[in-house]
């Protein structure tokens, strides 16, 4: 840069100087109006509020001096199908003592401990909580006061002034364990919980679902908060409740559940690990979901202990697993309806197509033996006989007909695969697989030996309890599906409102001919001698049923299956699916046993619950 | 006569006005008494607001102490000096509160001091002198009205810091950032055109931020605009402060006579609702007066900005004065129910040192631009 530029530049920027002076002199005067203008309306909005509604504010300071405090609704009760309670709330007692109101700490506390059980943590905690909280306000000294405790409470109260007691309403479940894979339980409401929920709606509530339908349905079992405006005095003592507005409470639930089967199933699962779920196959209604072993909700309401939790949490048994809903189990031989259904229907095969089981099947250009579950094979078998006595070697010639896609088709026709959609979040989906997803997922091609354990059930496939409930619910009333569901209805304290289904009941198509055959041979799995059902007995109902092994444990080719060899969670779990009459089912239901053969037998004492059982079972668990 | 010469700005009497006592000490006689005036109307409304505690009303009265001697300090360094340390108490002011953000981070909590041993530094406080600072001096040497590329550089200049802090968070202080440097981007000459852009501009986002937010953001934002939806939560704050305003009617209930403050209906009392107890003991009348010795000390500011010499001093006196009164009518806006509530206290009236310290040195700057004017014609 030349000097003469530098001075050129110099020059420009002098002979702006004025210029600039004068746009920023009208900067400030525009800036200044706006900031007078502002100024102008805070004067108008306290001209209104000091001087024309001054009457108004006035009788507001004078006479409703108050304080807001929320009054938090009753959680809605949850009933079953029958009106049996599921889940109420109990009142709990606390001793609260005010410390303003108490003359001599020391011997008021000494006192009560006569006939109180006071820990010295109670007393450590009430120490340190009078310290952070003013002098008239309420301390608890201690909670879940028994009944005795309270009953001498109040025997003694005119010697303890300033000492009293809080009922609180705490969720309890009566049938406890019971019922817990549906209903899920309520907990303290935590930091997580905060992030999400309307504050001033649970501003006096201090519990919120945690799981199931307490969780699902929570929005309808909170209710809206009250509250109540009370005149306090100058040092904040309530002097006199002002005004009050109620809160609503929750709705109640009735749930599709009917206990007494729900515990018949329990006391049928017995000791063994495992699900059942029942569906009455019209509606869709869920009438049992049942996960074994389970565990007592009541003991997440209060917060669980740490011991307690990790008893629960680290067991081998997994009572924490909802088997019923995120159980994902290998099928076994109760796919084997779905795919003859769609075989027959594509006229893939007849009713009178043959297979010669003659105990194993081989791929074209393998080596590899498929072997059936009988090792000297079951002979010449026809569609309606493959089904009763479940070949496997008919299948597997049955799926290379059918094909993967034609497979996982039917599948998720009849709802594998995917979430039903029922009510309670955890649920998960299970597989149907196909070589999209295996190249996806498995990074490898599909092969044709994939296809052939798939045809029994076997391979990547997972389905839930719940899913293959729904789908032999929609098998007995010949492809009309109805989503399961778990709500029947709810109640307000003027109306109740009749729950509907979540989803629209959808179609599987098959052909007259394609139904009659299947479900033949599903009845004959209980009533021919070859059955495979032989373990269900012979019921005085009609029965179509489909029984199934989930291997636990593959063996190898030449190795036999001997089942005591074998340690007890190696051996396989048997599956189960049913429904019941057959001319018109009322119940359609699907059972897994984990590692045992029993499916079929805890099958039969849910059915025979819900069909013969003419007196009520005691409600006692 | 002495005393009136501190109170009144008309006594501006040019043959001494290099050689009175204040001026050799580069105090600016009006604002400084405009400020004693008001301090003093704060410390009377606080001893009513903090229930006649004698240990509160000693404590703010050394912090004002403390920010007297602040406010002395920095009027004696020359606008000069301010001008070329600029950018880098800038970036220091600007790396300590990174720092900030990052210790509060590892601590998992919110945190906005940093504590250097004898004092705990709050770099958000920093910020609200250093912002307006930066952007003046950005404009300095240029042309005004700057063009597009200068806006948008120091848009980002003050932009990134408010964002920082609003992340801390502290809404009320990032507010008063943005506040501060789009004051110094607007007396620069900021074409209106853009400004109007920008607006729009926001307001076409809002319901595209809406439609993606949830039920229960949703429902913040509404409880945030209207607290009066919520009466359990934000919305107490804002029924009990009018209650207290409006029962004060013409003329007041009285010194010490307020109920809604001493019976603890109103929430805050002693801090960012300060403002009501004025309006339920003093009235209207009182909230009036503590209006105009607002409005004169903003507008003592905005006279010596109008008598600066250099683009710098002019820009950065323009901001530190509008700004000081917007914190000022917002904070009252808020208490009266016009205005979402944000945590702003009330300057130089509410209870608390950390703000007072930054605005006496605010205003320490200002006298220091006024008083080492050199005379040009003399």
């Amino acid at each position: 840069m030349t000097v003469r530029q530098r001075s050129m530049a110099k020059r420009i920027i002098l002979k702006d100087l004025n210029q600039e002076l004068r746009l920023f002199q009208r900067r400030i005067l525009i800036v200044g109006f706006l900031l007078l203008l502002g100024v102008l309306l805070i004067i108008a909005r306290l001209c209104i509020l000091q001087w024309f509604q001054h009457e108004r504010y006035t009788t507001l300071s004078n006479e409703n001096q108050l304080t807001i405090i929320p009054i938090p609704p009753n959680r809605g009760l949850i009933y079953d199908r029958n009106g049996v309670l599921l889940a109420e709330n109990l009142p709990v007692f606390s001793l609260e003592l005010i410390p303003d109101k108490v003359a001599n700490l020391q011997k008021t506390l000494r006192e009560l401990r006569e006939f109180i059980q006071i820990s010295d943590n109670d007393v450590a905690q009430f120490q340190k909580q009078i310290k952070q909280q003013r002098r008239f306000e309420k301390v608890a000294l201690k909670s879940q006061l028994t009944s005795q405790e309270v009953a001498q409470f109040y025997v003694n109260q005119y010697r303890f002034p300033g000492v009293l007691i809080n009922a609180e309403l705490l969720r309890y479940y009566p049938l406890g364990e019971v019922m817990v894979s549906a209903l899920g339980y309520v907990g303290r409401i935590n930091t997580a919980d905060l992030q999400t929920l309307d504050i001033s709606n649970y501003s006096g509530t201090n519990y919120i679902g945690k799981l199931g339908i307490e969780k699902s349905y929570e929005n309808i079992l909170h209710g809206q908060v009250g509250n109540e405006q009370v005149e306090t005095d100058a040092s904040g003592r309530i002097i006199r409740i002002m005004n009050r507005s109620s809160p609503v409470p929750g709705n109640n639930l009735y749930l599709t559940i009917d206990s007494q089967l729900q515990m018949a199933a329990v006391a049928a699962l017995g000791d063994h690990r495992g699900a059942v779920v029942a569906i009455e196959p019209a509606t869709g209604q869920v009438l049992a979901l049942v996960s074994q072993p389970a565990y007592d909700p009541n003991l997440f309401v209060t917060g669980i202990s740490q011991k307690d939790f990790d008893a629960l949490n680290k067991s081998l048994d997994q009572p924490l697993f909802n088997r019923a809903i995120r159980g994902q189990y290998p099928p076994g031989s109760i796919v084997k309806p779905f795919y003859a259904l769609t075989a027959l229907n594509q006229n893939l095969i007849s009713t009178e197509w043959h297979v010669y089981d003659k105990g194993w099947f081989m791929l074209p250009n393998s080596t590899h033996r498929y072997r059936g579950y009988k090792k000297e094979g079951l002979g010449s078998v026809n569609v309606r006989q493959a089904i009763a006595q479940s070949s496997d070697i008919f299948f597997y010639e049955l799926s290379r007909k059918i094909g993967i896609e034609g497979m996982s088709n039917i599948l998720n026709a009849f709802g594998f695969g995917k979430d039903t959609g029922i009510e309670l979040r955890e649920e998960l989906p299970g597989l149907v697989p196909t070589p999209a997803w295996k190249r996806a997922n498995k990074g490898s091609a599909w092969y044709p030996g994939d296809t052939i354990i798939t045809g029994i059930g076997q391979g990547f496939l997972l389905v839930t309890p719940l899913q293959m409930a729904s789908a032999v619910a929609a098998l007995s009333m010949r492809g009309n599906r109805y989503h399961p569901y778990l709500l029947l209805k709810q109640e307000t304290s003027r109306l109740t409102e009749y729950n509907k289904l979540l989803k629209p009941e959808t179609k599987v198509n098959a052909s007259a001919i394609a139904w009659e055959t299947v479900i033949g041979g599903m009845e004959d799995v209980i009533s021919s001698p070859q059955g495979t059902g032989y373990r269900f007995g012979k019921p005085p109902y009609s029965v179509a049923a489909k029984t199934g092994t989930a291997q636990v444990f593959s063996i190898k080719q030449n190795e036999n299956y001997k089942d005591l060899k074998i340690p007890e969670r190696l051996r396989d779990h048997s599956t189960f699916i049913a429904f019941a009459p057959v001319e018109d089912p009322k119940i359609a239901i699907a059972v897994i046993v984990e590692n045992s053969p029993d499916a079929a037998k805890v099958a039969r004492k849910v059915i025979d619950t819900y069909l013969l059982s003419t007196t009520p079972l005691p409600l006692t668990v | 006569m002495h005393l009136l010469s501190l109170l009144l700005p008309s006594t501006y009497n040019p043959d001494y006005r290099h050689h009175t006592f204040l001026q050799r000490l580069h105090i600016d006689g009006p604002l400084l008494g405009g400020l004693l005036l008001l301090v003093g109307i704060g410390l009377i409304i606080l001893f009513s607001a903090a229930s006649e505690s004698y240990e509160m009303i000693t404590r703010q009265s050394f912090r004002l102490g403390l920010a007297f001697l602040i406010l002395f300090i920095f009027a004696q360094i020359s606008p000069t000096a301010y001008r070329r340390w600029t950018p880098l108490v800038f970036l220091l002011s600007l790396c300590s509160l990174i720092l900030v953000l990052l210790v509060g981070h590892i601590g998992k909590g919110a945190q906005r001091w940093l504590d250097l041993g004898i004092l705990r530094l709050q770099p958000s406080e920093l910020l609200k002198l250093t912002i307006p600072m930066i952007a003046a001096w950005c404009f300095h040497d240029r042309h005004l009205p700057p063009n597009l590329k200068e806006i948008l550089m120091v848009a980002i200049i003050i932009v990134a810091p408010a964002f920082l802090t609003a992340l801390q968070p502290d809404l009320g202080t990032a507010i008063i950032l943005i506040i501060s440097g789009g004051f110094v981007l607007l007396l620069a000459g900021l074409s209106w055109r853009l400004l109007a852009f920008m607006l729009a501009a926001v307001a076409a986002l809002t319901p595209l931020i809406w439609h993606f937010m949830h039920d229960y953001q949703r429902n913040r934002v509404l409880t945030f605009l209207n607290p009066e939806r919520d009466p359990l939560g934000a919305g107490y704050h804002i029924i009990q402060s009018k209650i207290a305003i409006g029962s004060g009617g013409i003329f007041g209930k009285g010194w010490l006579e307020g109920t809604q403050s001493h019976l603890n209906f109103l929430p805050e009392h002693a801090t960012d609702f300060i403002f009501a107890v004025c309006g339920e003991e003093f009235g209207l009348v009182g909230t009036i007066v503590l209006l105009f010795c607002f409005l004169y000390i903003t507008a003592r500011g905005l006279y010596i900005s109008l008598n600066a010499q250099d683009t710098y001093t002019r820009l950065l006196a323009g901001s530190l004065s509008l700004t000081f009164c917007l914190s000022a009518l917002i904070n009252i806006g808020m208490v009266i129910g016009i205005l979402p509530v944000v945590g702003l206290p009330l300057p130089l009236i509410s209870y608390g040192g950390t703000s007072l310290v930054t605005v006496f040195a605010g205003f320490g700057i200002l006298m220091s631009i006024h008083t080492h004017r050199k005379l040009l014609s003399g």
